[in-house]
């Protein structure tokens, strides 16, 4: 855990054989489907430079197209393909389509029209005009659309990582994940290299004489073949079961590293986001997949959670995290906080982020049953005492705690409560937290350790299979480095967890990780 | 050769070519003229069927052009346009060889006959390699020419063909095609509102107005002979020029005066036109010691400017009577 003090050239060096696999899946899936959008693309404009009367209409949908988010395209192709290469490379055909098909109508449009007329008169057919005059005339224009598409499908192809589609973007958003600098900029160099690169080359290709745009027309084509080929190398290696982790699960010694060097783990992996990864289990599209432990999906999609029989997972107990300087002025507030303290197990979380992920149901609501249940629910006082600022990461579970925090403050002091959710990660929260822009938020014993504090490995190899020891320590040195206080924990495990499908792994009776590992060595 | 039969284009706007009929001859130049909008473009397409006419026949070498593929009767049809329309992307050689190529001639018959236009057209062989773009608006014009001439078709349609280039490279180029044997021997129909153009190019010339034919004659017919107001109103403008330009010293010849005897002169042949012996007249480098005479069997005539005009107004009232 000292990847920080890496410098960006050992770290390549390290991951060269990742990166240069990256590197060929992201040419890959940028040119297949830059590929495929020019089969359909050209045509189409071809089509409505003929047909004027369409070509508003077919603009119309290909710029409609490139306005919806890059993230919500891959999202949608996801019910209709599934996951991995087959809706990355539709989303990005998608996109690719409208400088395309633009440039190949106003390249057609403005070629002129005396000089085709001329052609007609001497007698060339149709074709001929197309393919003698038209096309060639407005190559450079054509060319100026799939460059602008070039460009613009490298950088949206970073995104295939979500959707398990490999390239780039698995170090990019494993290094956003975890902090890790080096890691992103190991993902984000290559891809603008990358861009810069074809652009150069498609620039190039543009200036040629436009008597050579003959020749293009014929080279473009086996040039984008080949590095389309780029894409079906890496995909050879092939297993029987086939697990999907986030890419910050891929980066963590408490992730996929650990099930490799502790369990020696060997299973075909492909990265994907945390938001279609329960989903694309369920739909058996991925056999293993890392999640969290009070995750609600796990209830929605029937997923079993294999026990971590070699501890490679550390506890992640929920507290707050509140700073001793507004503890100390306002003495009320950490009884109003410990309140919650031993309140919540792990099936009750879970069940609570069932109805918030799953059943839609807003926070606050979930949140305030949940108080009246138990008998915590009282009527805000009002009082204007004083504020304080309550932050949250990005998921729903914090949402939940952070509104049970707010009720309680409310009901029980004079204090008034300021929230900032949606924090993105860990980092993000605890560098306002330290800054003083926010005064607590919900954090886990085993993320303060690993990613927090980051002690040496002996240190954690000690204390991380007691969950007693992890929260002493982490309390110890909080207050200690940052003058942070943990309070006592809510009671439930939110911990790193690999999952299967109810189903399968009843019938292949794998209970244990050391289970899988057999199940798939035998197999 | 060319027979249009009660031809017309309806737009929506309106009719484009109102029925008309007209046929030109084998090795006839006809020319289209009139003033803008009136349908000459329109009338030309449609022998090519670039434009389908909504009523009429056009017959082409004795055959119906609608039974023809278009790009067959095309390809037997030169055609040149206004804006020349040569193709950016192809050389001056490569233009010119664009219909030999779709009628699959081979390399060498194709490269002799691009020498051959070149040379006709007064292009020099360097130009051969060249971009039209690299060319001025004179020589585009040549290429353009050449370019429709290549495959040596017997019919040509011209659309303006000088229309976009200045009044002297004008007036040069059409000396030069007016000496062209290619273009003596073909079924020429030739766009222009030019009226100057029309005279000196034409044959025969057909006035339009508003899609319709107004007068279809020669230009002395047209000049001396209108068939109504408009036609004399067209031309009423460059008349005097025009008539000067149509009329042989052969033909005043009997209202000239008799040379004398013995005296040195430079003589000019019979069929010089007037314009033209008054051009020679003026522009003698010693007008007073110069004297110039025509001769019609064995009879020499003494020609000067007096002498000249007189001649030209006595023949018109002649002709009138
Ligand atoms: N494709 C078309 N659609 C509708 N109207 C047309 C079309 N082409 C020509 N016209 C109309 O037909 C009439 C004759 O046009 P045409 O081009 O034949 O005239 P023109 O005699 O060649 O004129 P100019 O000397 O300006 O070239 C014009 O009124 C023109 O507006
Ligand atoms: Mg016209």
């Amino acid at each position: 855990m000292n990847e920080q003090q890496q410098s960006l050239w050992s770290f390549i060096q390290q991951q060269s054989d990742k990166l240069l696999e990256q590197t060929l899946a992201h040419i890959g899936l940028t040119f297949i489907s830059l590929l495929l959008s020019i089969i359909i693309a050209i045509p189409l404009g071809i089509w409505i430079s003929r047909k004027k009367q369409w070509s508003g209409t077919i603009l119309g949908i290909a710029g409609v197209l490139q306005t919806i988010p890059s993230i919500a395209l891959l999202g949608f192709m996801i019910p209709l393909l599934g996951i991995g290469a087959k809706p990355a490379i539709v989303a990005l055909m998608l996109y690719a389509f409208l400088p395309i098909i633009r440039n190949t109508f106003t390249g057609i449009n403005q070629v002129n029209s005396s000089v085709t007329d001329a052609a007609k008169g001497m007698g060339m057919t149709s074709y001929q005009i197309l393919f003698k005059v038209e096309l060639p005339l407005a190559m450079p224009v054509i060319l100026a659309g799939i460059r602008t598409a070039t460009v613009i499908n490298v950088g949206v192809a970073t995104l295939a990582a979500y959707i398990a589609a490999g390239g780039l973007g698995e170090f990019i958003f494993g290094g956003i994940a975890l902090n890790n600098t080096n890691m992103i900029l190991a993902g984000a160099i290559p891809a603008a290299l990358l861009a810069i690169f074809f652009d150069f080359l498609l620039a190039r290709v543009q200036q040629l004489n436009i008597k050579n745009a003959r020749i293009s027309l014929i080279s473009i084509p086996i040039i984008l073949v080949g590095l389309s080929s780029f894409y079906l190398l890496p995909a050879t290696i092939k297993g029987h079961m086939l697990a999907g982790f986030t890419p910050e699960f891929m980066g963590r010694s408490d992730g996929y590293l650990g099930l490799k060097s502790k369990y020696k783990l060997n299973i075909r992996t492909v990265v994907i986001s945390d938001a279609v990864m329960y989903k694309a289990a369920f739909e058996n599209q991925l056999d293993v997949i890392s999640g969290y432990s009070t995750d609600g999906r796990l209830k929605a999609y029937d997923l079993v959670v294999l026990d971590d029989d070699k501890t490679i997972f550390p506890p992640y107990y929920a507290a707050p995290i509140v700073r001793q300087e507004i503890l100390t002025k306002y003495a009320e507030l950490e009884p109003a906080l410990n309140l919650l303290s031993g309140r919540i197990n792990d099936s009750i979380m879970t069940d609570l982020n069932y109805r918030v992920d799953h059943l839609k149901e807003p926070p606050e609501k979930v949140a305030r049953e949940f108080l009246i249940r138990q008998n915590l629910y009282k009527e805000p006082r009002n009082g204007n005492k004083g504020i304080v600022r309550m932050g949250s990461k990005i998921f729903g579970e914090q949402y939940i705690l952070l509104q049970m925090y707010s009720i309680l403050i409310k009901g029980n002091t004079d204090l008034t409560v300021e929230t900032k959710t949606g924090l993105g990660g860990t980092k993000i929260c605890f560098d306002a937290l330290t800054n003083n822009q926010i005064d607590m938020y919900p954090e886990y014993t085993g993320t303060g350790l690993l990613v927090i504090l980051q002690p040496v490995n002996n240190v954690v190899q000690q204390i991380i299979g007691n969950k007693e020891k992890v929260y002493e320590y982490v309390q110890k040195e909080f207050i200690n480095q940052y003058k942070i206080k943990w309070l006592k924990p809510i009671g439930f495990n939110n911990a790193y967890a690999l999952m299967m499908r109810k189903k399968q792994a009843g019938e292949l009776n794998i209970r244990t990780i050391s289970d899988l590992k057999m199940f798939i060595d035998n197999n | 050769m060319i027979q249009l039969q009660n031809v017309s284009k309806q737009y929506a706007n309106g009719k484009a070519v109102d029925d008309i009929s007209f046929s030109i001859e084998e090795g006839e130049t006809l020319v289209l003229l009139g003033t803008s909008g009136c349908g000459k473009t329109t009338t030309l397409r449609m022998i090519n069927r670039l434009t389908e006419p909504t009523k009429g026949d056009i017959i082409v070498n004795g055959q119906d052009i609608k039974t023809q593929p278009p790009e067959l009767l095309r390809r037997g049809i030169g055609y040149v346009l206004q804006h020349h329309g040569l193709f950016p992307h192809y050389t001056v050689a490569e233009n010119i060889a664009i219909v030999p190529n779709l009628l699959k001639w081979n390399k060498e018959k194709t490269a002799r006959r691009t020498d051959e236009l070149l040379q006709k057209l007064q292009l020099s062989a360097t130009v051969a390699n060249l971009y039209p773009a690299q060319l001025s608006g004179g020589q585009q014009q040549r290429v353009g020419l050449a370019r429709a001439l290549a495959a040596n078709p017997p019919v040509l349609l011209m659309d303006e063909p000088l229309g976009a280039l200045d009044p002297v490279t004008r007036a040069s180029i059409r000396k030069e095609f007016n000496n062209l044997d290619e273009l003596k021997r073909k079924t020429i129909l030739l766009v222009t509102h030019d009226v100057q153009e029309a005279f000196e190019l034409g044959d025969r010339i057909c006035l339009m107005n508003e899609g319709k034919i107004v007068q279809i004659g020669t230009a002395q017919e047209l000049l001396f002979n209108p068939s109504d107001e408009f036609v004399s109103r067209f031309i009423k403008e460059q008349r005097f020029q025009l008539e000067l330009e149509s009329i042989q010293l052969k033909e005043v010849w009997r209202f000239l005066p008799k040379a004398i005897e013995g005296t040195d002169e430079k003589l000019l042949v019979p069929e010089t036109t007037l314009w033209e012996a008054i051009e020679t007249i003026s522009q003698a480098k010693h007008p007073e010691a110069e004297r110039f005479a025509t001769t019609v069997s064995n009879q020499k005539k003494q020609i000067e400017i007096g002498s000249l005009m007189a001649a030209y107004t006595n023949y018109k009232n002649s002709i009138k009577a």
